[in-house]
């Protein structure tokens, strides 16, 4: 069991919670996730660790209202526990000075890629973030990515603020403009593969980090598996951040929505009308 | 040691060997097990199929047992239960003693009297197979006195050594895990025992279907550890939430690694990844763990009406049988030998059967295919024969050229295997690893190359059963307890 000590909305659909999990918050890295499961009943999810305090022992998780699990999680509240919490799970991310780095996350996205940011900007390297989501409101924690950018792209979908157009469009305004040594994208996997067609052809490696369907997180299940150069990997050991050049979106999206159907069953369960 | 000489003079024993001539004890036909009905039990997710014998029938099949001078059966059991001892306790009406006696060598009686391979260990090795007779029903009678004890509310605490004041940790809560617990706590040292998940047991939880062993067996075992001071830490992963570092820094004088074999093999063929086609350990993991089948469960699982589960194990009778219970209505075991080098035990493969599973030999899937949202359809088998034995002793099957099945499926159930999970090895540097990822062990003591760290079970297997993992984890016991000792001399 492990307390919520603060829960702030940051947008209609995602939460900010910082939890109690000492151990998890001294032993994570960048890039590490882990499992959660809210309820006896409940269903184990992989939530990327956003930021963690070693000395309140709390780590922050970002969670978006999709299915049944998150809007289950969601609805805690400051001072309640959520039932399981194991980690951190992956491998952590390779951070060391490759010179310019642009970070591309796209909504919830921008959660996980923050502590990516600040490891990267902390190597000495220069970090460039396009921070992309459909509309103003959906842009999340963009001080704090701030802090850790030499410089900020804001793009959103309708053009209510910052630059108007897609995640790809900042990123390639940037290729265009610059040498860029590395790129980092986390976002929803369509906006992944986009970025990562964009950076392929101007030849710039790309690390993705991945969020598949996941059951025990820890290599025992294989839910996760993704083709990557050929070879079947699994996300939960092998990942979660991946060459994107040679991650199979079309098929990582096809086995995302493996469960859709029942899912959508199951949501009725906290909103029978829907 | 026990003296199973001296035991067997004891007077009482004496007796009762006398009381029936071996020839009447011959005549005496095995017991059958009761069963639920195939019919029946193939629409009951958790309702146990072998009903367990009566106190008649124990009685009656004790009496088969000829307590014979040389009992080879012992020597077919992985940790040498005093196996004529509990049966002639059983016979003249002891029936918590011969729990006792099961208890002297194991800690998961209940367990391994439903799921030990009883055929292939002492049974196989019993006296009345050379005279052409059935073996004793060793297994079924060990359930009988487990379940005794259990059910009466009588369950006995093992005699503990007064505390050692020394800590000792074990990773993972399987069955090496459990059994290693259990024999150091009773020597009297304290022990902490980490489950990266959220429930204890490990393969017996995640792995095993209630239909075949109930949780509430694995409960009562589980409670039986914690009486006798066994504490359990859940959702912590050795290697990542804590190092081995930080448990030496809290004084823990071992370790034991029984962390399982936790990576499912697939087979690297076309279409593997489509909607549809998992693990083994994926789909029971759904089921059992999660509770999937339960509409309360918020875990979906796939409830195929065609599912095919490829390969011949235990996993993969167990997987095929849930399938049927879900819902199935055609359910497969495909298979690339026949029935004969099936490695699933033989009760497995007939309740099987009974539920109606059909059986697909010399099959061996070569590709998949799938609609237009990427959800399997279908599956290409390649029709095998077999070829001349290999390593292993059994035939190889073999291809034949050209021929071919298509077969229409709505699920698929991978079974063929898994590889020792890597996150223990990954992590502790300097720990000795064979090219197939299992730890390097001495295999008397079960000490790995780092002197504090010791390993058992599938994370030394590579893939074995219950019983074995078991027999490592008191091997281990044993092993670091000796090491532990031998450090402060």
């Amino acid at each position: 069991m492990n307390k919520i000590v603060s829960k702030e909305y940051l947008s209609p659909n995602v939460v900010k919670f910082e939890v109690e999990a000492p151990l998890i918050a001294k032993a994570r890295r960048a890039g590490h996730f882990v499992i959660v499961r809210v309820g006896e009943k409940g269903e184990r999810i992989p939530l990327t660790i956003a930021d963690a305090n070693t000395e309140k022992g709390t780590i922050t998780l970002i969670v978006q209202k999709i299915g049944l699990s998150t809007s289950k999680l969601c609805e805690l509240n400051e001072g309640d526990c959520i039932t399981d919490l194991v980690g951190p799970l992956g491998k952590a991310t390779h951070i060391e000075n490759f010179g310019t780095v642009v970070c591309a996350c796209g909504g919830v996205g921008t959660a996980p890629m923050l502590p990516i940011a600040e490891a990267m900007k902390k190597a000495g390297n220069h970090v460039i973030t396009v921070l992309a989501a459909r509309t103003k409101e959906l842009i999340i924690l963009e001080e704090q990515m701030r802090k850790f950018s030499d410089e900020i792209i804001i793009m959103t979908d309708d053009g209510s603020y910052g630059n108007k157009g897609l995640v790809t469009d900042g990123v390639e305004m940037v290729l265009k403009r610059q040498k860029v040594d590395l790129c980092v994208t986390i976002g929803p996997a369509i906006m992944m593969k986009f970025v990562s067609e964009l950076t392929k052809k101007y030849n710039i490696p790309t690390i993705a980090s991945l969020n598949t369907i996941m059951v025990d997180g820890t290599g025992m299940c294989g839910a996760c598996r993704i083709s990557v150069g050929g070879k079947t990997k699994f996300v939960c050991v092998d990942g979660p951040e991946f060459d994107a050049h040679q991650v199979d979106f079309d098929e990582m999206l096809i086995r995302l929505n493996g469960y859709k159907d029942i899912e959508r069953e199951q949501l009725h369960k906290i909103a029978p009308n829907t | 040691m026990t003296n199973f000489n001296e035991e067997r003079m004891q007077p009482w024993r004496v007796e009762l060997r006398n009381s029936m001539k071996p020839k009447d004890r011959l005549a005496i036909s095995r017991v059958k097990m009761p069963e639920l009905d195939p019919e029946y039990r193939c629409h009951t997710m958790k309702e146990e199929v072998n009903l367990g014998l009566t106190p008649e029938m124990a009685l009656m099949e004790s009496k088969r047992c000829i307590d014979c001078a040389n009992p080879t059966c012992v020597q077919g059991c992985p940790v040498s239960i005093n196996i004529p001892k509990f049966i002639k306790n059983i016979e003249r009406g002891e029936f918590l003693e011969a729990a006792k006696t099961l208890k002297e060598t194991s800690v998961l009686t209940a367990v391994c009297g439903r799921v030990c391979p009883q055929e292939k260990q002492c049974e196989a090795q019993c006296i009345h197979l050379k005279t052409k007779n059935e073996a004793v029903a060793i297994g079924y009678l060990e359930r009988f006195a487990a379940d005794y004890e259990r059910d009466t509310g009588n369950i006995s605490i093992p005699e503990m050594a007064a505390p050692l004041h020394k800590k000792v940790a074990a990773v993972g809560s399987g069955p090496a895990g459990l059994a290693f617990a259990g024999d150091m706590a009773k020597m009297g040292y304290e022990v902490v025992l980490f489950e990266a998940l959220h429930e204890i047991g490990g393969v017996l939880r995640y792995g095993i279907p209630e239909f075949r062993l109930p949780n509430k067996i694995v409960d009562a075992e589980i409670r039986n550890l914690i009486a006798m001071g066994v504490h359990f830490v859940t959702n912590c992963i050795i290697g990542k939430t804590i190092t081995i570092d930080d448990l030496l820094a809290e004084d823990y004088k071992g370790i034991f690694i029984g962390s399982g074999a936790g990576l499912p093999r697939f087979m690297n063929i076309k279409g593997e990844n489509l909607v549809g086609i998992m693990s083994s350990n994926e789909y029971l993991t759904r089921v059992n763990l999660m509770d999937a089948a339960n509409p309360e469960s918020d875990t979906p699982v796939i409830k195929g009406k065609k599912v095919a589960v490829i390969g011949g194990g235990n996993t993969a009778m167990d997987a095929v049988r849930t399938a049927r219970r879900l819902g199935a209505e055609k359910a497969m075991i495909v298979y690339r030998r026949t029935e004969q080098e099936m490695p699933a035990r033989i009760e497995e493969i007939k309740h099987a059967k009974e539920e109606g599973i059909e059986f697909m030999t010399l099959r061996n899937p070569i590709e998949y295919y799938g609609d237009k949202n990427g959800r399997v359809t279908h599956m290409l088998l390649q029709v095998m024969e077999l070829g001349e034995p290999d390593a292993s002793g059994r035939r190889s099957p073999v291809e034949v050229k050209g021929k071919t099945e298509l077969v229409e499926v709505d699920e698929v159930i991978v079974s063929v295997g898994v590889s020792p999970n890597p996150l223990i090895p990954q992590s502790v540097k300097g720990l000795e690893v064979t090219s197939r990822g299992t730890l390097v062990v001495n295999e008397e003591t079960m000490q790995t190359s780092i002197p504090y760290i010791f390993a058992g079970g599938d994370i030394v297997r590579g893939g074995a059963t219950v019983i074995l993992a078991m027999g490592d984890g008191r091997k281990a016991a044993k092993g670091m307890n000796e090491w532990i000792m031998k450090q402060n001399s």
